[in-house]
């Protein structure tokens, strides 16, 4: 056909916007932070190419970053993300069992702190937690007796993890969790009568044959969206102790590690190989979870 | 039917006592989860003492609008009034969903119903993109910003924000369902792809931009960043970082901060909330029909 040529035409047109900004502002960055990983660069000067050493450099000259940036960022890791993900499926599966009215109004209420911006929440959180006796916790602990001195809950190393492990919980029902709740909510109803002929008998049952292989697609996209936050968080144990460094690097994550050394330190070259590192570990446990819940057909 | 058969439990129409472990489980939940909110509204109306109460209370026992209004009359040490803090975010936030939506539908309708060369290896990327950290390229972009002479522009606020890779991922799959046929039969009509695009594509995956729309709006309208890394001129601040001003240290106000705050705090979530509620029916549709993989 003659119209051939103009398809592609209109086809690029369509195309070219999305494309020009996604190539400038996510493929040219990472690219360039790919380059800038094997370079000395302190913002002023050319960078001049280093090879492996920030890597190098990053595994054992850091103790920083072993000592606490990787655990730190591994527990947290580990307790948000499949937390956070299981507390989603379970949530939409409960919520899928009731009637509709009070099901819109829970589910609101349960996505609703994802609406909301870290630092907005941390105004909250760091009130609650305030480190003087006007500080919600303290004020509550010490009415019951429980302690006689107001603690330092942003600012003592034992506490602030675990502190910011729960604030992203708590806000972590984000696109993943409605994604999840419309999957449970749109299983046709005869995959769960042909289950029953072929012998479930419990809940557990339908959940594992059932609804989750119905709603593999749903299931993968959380996990992957779940993981990005994840990874992402940061901003949150800065905010919520007021410093980066924070204090005793107890809640450094490697986020706040990269800005430590990239924008504070201009390490550039350095702080690139951080986040190289931090893009890998991404698209690792992304690659984890295509395997779990890809299609097996 | 097997006797024991429990699937049409799912999406019951009515109440049902064996529904009732699950509202014993979801409403002490959800009443946590509501907790921090709740706080911001009665937080955003308590009068000066109240806020320094010991013990401090909870709920708001004289509520004063007294917070909004120093926050209005408040301006930054550099002169800034709120109100130019605000303006912006609402400029920038409405500039950006709009184009986000425009051109993800566009990318979307072209990957999904056009056949041509790099299709697949574009739509890849983009799904490999759903991983990317922003913060973990910070550098790399700050770097992008400043050679391409954005620093301290207006357009740094909108033009990284506008390409949201689980924008076009979750439209080009919702554009996926919708049969060729109708697209076949609208070219034989004579119609361009811009009226088909228009026409056809637009009406069809309403619910899917809403969903878009959301996201985008989520993520421009609580966003510091560019404010924070890419901006000197205060009068080009959005009011995300105007916030987060407010109770520092450096601005030397804690105390009297605390209240204007906790009123922006308030303008900081509701629209957030408004939105979410009038589009929320549609973004559970598009979540369930686009075919998510």
């Amino acid at each position: 056909m003659n119209t051939q040529p103009r398809q592609h035409v209109s086809t690029a047109l369509f195309l070219a916007p999305y494309l020009l900004l996604f190539i400038l502002f996510i493929v040219i960055p990472v690219l360039a932070a790919i380059v800038l990983s094997f370079t000395y660069f302190n913002a002023i000067e050319f960078p001049s190419f280093v090879g492996l050493a920030n890597y190098v450099n990053v595994l054992t000259q850091d103790s920083v970053f072993m000592q606490y940036v990787l655990p730190n960022t591994v527990i947290f890791a580990l307790i948000v993300g499949p937390g956070g993900y299981i507390l989603a499926f379970i949530l939409a599966w409960m919520l899928a069992q009731i009637t509709k009215v009070p099901r819109t109004i829970l589910a609101l209420i349960i996505y609703s702190p994802s609406m909301t911006s870290g630092i907005a929440m941390a105004v909250v959180w760091s009130i609650i937690f305030s480190g003087d006796q006007s500080g919600y916790l303290n004020s509550l602990l010490m009415q019951w007796g429980m302690v006689f001195e107001p603690i330092q809950w942003l600012q003592s190393p034992q506490y602030l993890l675990a502190i910011m492990i729960v604030v992203t919980l708590w806000g972590s029902m984000g696109v993943g969790f409605l994604a999840m709740l419309s999957g449970v909510m749109n299983i046709n109803k005869e995959i769960y009568e042909a289950g029953y002929i072929d012998g479930i008998s419990n809940r557990f049952q339908e959940i594992i044959y059932i609804t989750i292989p119905s709603m593999r697609p749903q299931m993968l996209f959380g996990a992957v969206m779940a993981i990005v936050q994840t990874f992402q968080a940061g901003a949150i144990g800065v905010a919520l102790s007021g410093a980066n460094p924070t204090p005793q690097y107890a809640g450094q994550l490697m986020v706040n590690h990269l800005e430590d050394f990239g924008f504070i330190r201009y390490e550039m070259g350095y702080a690139a190989a951080i986040s190289v590192i931090l893009l890998l570990f991404v698209y690792l446990f992304s690659i984890v979870a295509r395997r779990l819940f890809a299609d097996k057909d | 039917m097997a006797s024991s058969f429990h699937g049409s439990r799912m999406n019951p129409d009515k109440f049902h006592l064996s529904q009732l472990k699950f509202y014993l489980f979801l409403i002490p939940l959800a009443i946590f989860m509501a907790m921090p909110i709740v706080y911001i509204f009665s937080h955003a109306f308590k009068p000066i003492d109240e806020l320094f109460a010991y013990p401090p209370r909870f709920f708001v026992d004289k509520p004063t609008i007294q917070n909004f209004a120093d926050l209005i009359n408040n301006r930054s040490e550099s002169g800034v009034p709120m109100s130019r803090y605000l303006f912006n975010s609402i400029i920038v936030t409405l500039v950006v969903v709009a184009i986000t939506v425009f051109i993800s539908s566009m990318a979307g309708y072209v990957l999904s119903k056009k056949k041509f060369k790099l299709k697949k290896m574009i739509f890849e990327l983009n799904t490999l993109a759903l991983m990317f950290v922003p913060a973990a390229v910070g550098i790399p972009t700050y770097l992008l910003i400043q050679q391409i002479g954005l620093l301290d522009t207006f357009w740094v606020h909108i033009l990284p924000m506008l390409a949201m890779p689980v924008g076009l991922f979750l439209l080009k799959q919702f554009i996926d369902q919708i049969p060729n046929e109708l697209i076949e039969a609208a070219q034989m009509d004579g119609a361009k792809d811009i009226q088909i695009y228009w026409k056809i594509i637009m009406p069809l995956v309403a619910p899917a931009l809403a969903t878009v729309a959301i996201l985008s709006f989520q993520a421009v309208w609580n966003s510091v960043e560019a404010s924070t890394l890419y901006i000197n001129d205060e009068n080009l601040k959005t009011f995300a970082f105007y916030m987060s001003t407010l109770t520092s240290d450096a601005a030397g106000n804690t105390v009297a901060g605390q209240g204007m705050a906790a009123a922006a705090a308030l303008i900081m979530f509701l629209p957030n909330l408004v939105i979410f509620i009038i589009l929320q029916s549609k973004v559970m549709n598009t979540m369930a029909h686009s075919g998510i993989k």
